[in-house]
């Protein structure tokens, strides 16, 4: 017995160890692969640790069996089937489930606790139980709005939401003083309905813009509902390691506030500016507000690449959701053979969450090398013929840099402005995500070309090849 | 348990550390180090594990414990294997590992 208990004791250390090199790992380039591969170890010798250390009996263990398979085969099949351009979807449902974990454990001691269970046990199991809810239900409906599947009411808007929330914090807090008179009372489901309901509450006027930020938040929640369970089963691993998340969750969420150039209070409760990814919920910024737009078709789009030496493509959020980043990298190619300089100019957020724009493009083989990062690729802009916005729209906004009355004011942009040609592809002259004019669209050198992304470089590589 | 205060020293030195281990971070990798440490919060599947092996015969318990073991597990597995998936499309030199993927 002291054996094993030292032995457990020795993988426990050497896995918070791999766990906390393997976090680190993850924020560079060249290690994060295998530093992810080092977490999931370190992952499973903290599970030998735990069965060293507990000796679980055969029922135990038939019952262990049954949930790892169920789980651990679910887990392997959605993330080997899930398309790339779903990933900030998956991030979340998976996020949702480890919230989940951690509500069903306090729930499961707080019905069979013992009867001399003293304030810290009450109260990391009314934080696993908050924290697990508002996670579970948060990421759920982060993924349905990422999806389409559910819109934003317009009643979230208002300021009617503030106080319905406030209400169900309330609520929750009096189920949780009222929880130590027993688990056989209303106050346990009680507490379970109102957090599930509180993080509906606070997810659902956020718009699809802000979701990226959302989830990374709920990231760190999950970290803290661990923290909480480790705090109720009495294991010191599973608070560091809920700890860490928990915190470095919260850093990440703070760097892709800056990225965005939002705050996250305004991201919290300032409700959805614009409706962003379910396209619903117009804010400001109509069609009516431009003039002197120049439209293209494809054609003169077509000429003017093919007169060109040196491209950029400015990918964003619409070439994402057109699944067109296939067709692009066919465009490059044949741009390529006619001797033209190709590059994909990404700013920090792009696509549909920071750092998505390189997996989407990385999938459809773009070399690494022509992906350059905004800073890089800023001072080239005047040596450039032709720029393609894709479906990108607030990070190309001129406005973010001349103008101080415009809400993006002072977010770094690309500038492509200061290139001869530029030709954006965009579906309509609806506003960006954040609902904002773009003075970009009516500058001289400036053409739009309507259409879905996809459909647009389709007719361009139809051109560019008849043409050759 | 060994402590309250002990706990609390780990929670507190745990926070400070997830704090520090994360500071530069290029934008590229954004998305696969929120999953990577999406998959490491499903670390709460030891709570999981640590109640199946305390319930005995209530099965109340061990149902709840297996569920919440595999709510925990889809969320590690599957976390770290799409953060794999992300990372993998940023090797590409090593041409080997392509091929044999469905997307």
């Amino acid at each position: 017995m002291a054996l094993s208990t030292t032995l457990s004791w020795a993988i426990d250390l050497l896995a918070v160890l791999l766990l906390a090199l393997g976090l680190k790992g993850l924020s560079k380039v060249r290690s994060a692969r295998s530093a992810n591969g080092l977490a999931a170890l370190a992952m499973g010798l903290a599970v030998v640790g735990l069965l060293i250390q507990e000796l679980p009996g055969p029922q135990a263990w038939l019952w262990i069996a049954a949930g790892t398979a169920i789980g651990g085969l679910a887990g392997l099949l959605t993330a080997q089937r899930v398309p790339m351009t779903a990933m900030p979807e998956v991030v979340a449902l998976f996020n949702g489930c480890g919230g989940m974990a951690s509500l069903l454990v306090a729930l499961a001691v707080a019905l069979f606790q013992s009867s001399e269970a003293g304030l810290v046990e009450i109260v990391s199991i009314v934080v696993s139980v908050i924290v697990g809810a508002i996670t579970f239900s948060g990421s759920l409906v982060a993924m349905g709005k990422l999806q389409g599947w559910i819109a934003t009411p317009g009643w979230t808007q208002g300021q009617v939401r503030h106080g319905v929330n406030i209400a169900l914090a309330l609520v929750a807090l009096v189920a949780a003083i009222a929880l130590p008179a027993g688990p056989a009372g209303p106050a346990l489901p009680l507490l379970v309905v109102a957090s599930t309901l509180l993080g509906i509450g606070v997810t659902l006027p956020i718009g699809g813009a802000d979701m990226p930020v959302v989830i990374s938040l709920l990231n760190s929640y999950s970290g803290v509902a661990a923290a909480a369970a480790g705090f109720v089963v009495g294991s010191p691993l599973l608070i560091v390691a809920g700890a860490m998340v928990g915190a470095a969750g919260l850093i990440l969420t703070q760097v892709m506030c800056t990225a965005m150039n939002r705050s996250l209070l305004s991201v919290l409760f300032g409700g959805a500016l614009g409706g962003g990814g379910t396209g619903h919920v117009g804010g400001g910024g109509d069609e009516a507000g431009y003039s002197r737009i120049t439209s293209c078709s494809a054609e003169e789009c077509a000429l003017a690449l093919e007169g060109a030496e040196r491209v950029v493509f400015v990918p964003g959020y619409g070439l994402a959701v057109a699944q067109a980043q296939h067709t692009l990298r066919e465009l490059a190619k044949l741009l390529e053979a006619q001797g033209t300089e190709v590059s994909y100019a990404i700013h920090p957020v792009a696509g549909r969450m920071p750092g998505h724009m390189n997996v989407l493009l990385a999938e459809a083989d773009v070399p690494y090398e022509q992906l350059v990062e905004m800073d890089a690729i800023n001072p080239d802009f005047p040596r450039t013929d032709v720029v393609i916005v894709l479906g990108a729209n607030d990070v190309v906004n001129p406005d973010a840099k001349t103008d101080p009355s415009s809400p993006l004011y002072g977010m770094p942009v690309l500038e492509v402005d200061r290139s001869r040609q530029v030709f954006v592809v965009k579906r309509s002259l609806g506003a960006g995500y954040a609902g904002i004019r773009n003075g970009l669209f009516e500058l001289p050198q400036t053409a739009m070309v309507f259409g879905d992304a996809k459909a647009v470089l389709q007719s361009l590589v139809t051109e560019l090849r008849s043409a050759a | 348990m060994n402590g309250l205060r002990e706990a609390l020293w780990v929670l507190l030195l745990g926070s400070l550390l997830g704090l520090e281990l994360i500071g530069k971070v290029p934008p590229t990798l954004h998305t696969p180090l929120m999953s990577g440490a999406n998959a490491i919060s499903g670390i709460t599947m030891l709570a999981s594990l640590t109640l199946i092996v305390r319930a005995g015969d209530n099965p109340v318990l061990l149902l709840l414990g297996a569920a919440s073991l595999a709510f925990a597990l889809f969320n590690v597995v599957g976390g770290f294997v799409v953060t794999d998936r992300m990372l993998a499309m940023f090797s590409r030199r090593a041409p080997a590992e392509r091929g044999g993927r469905s997307n």
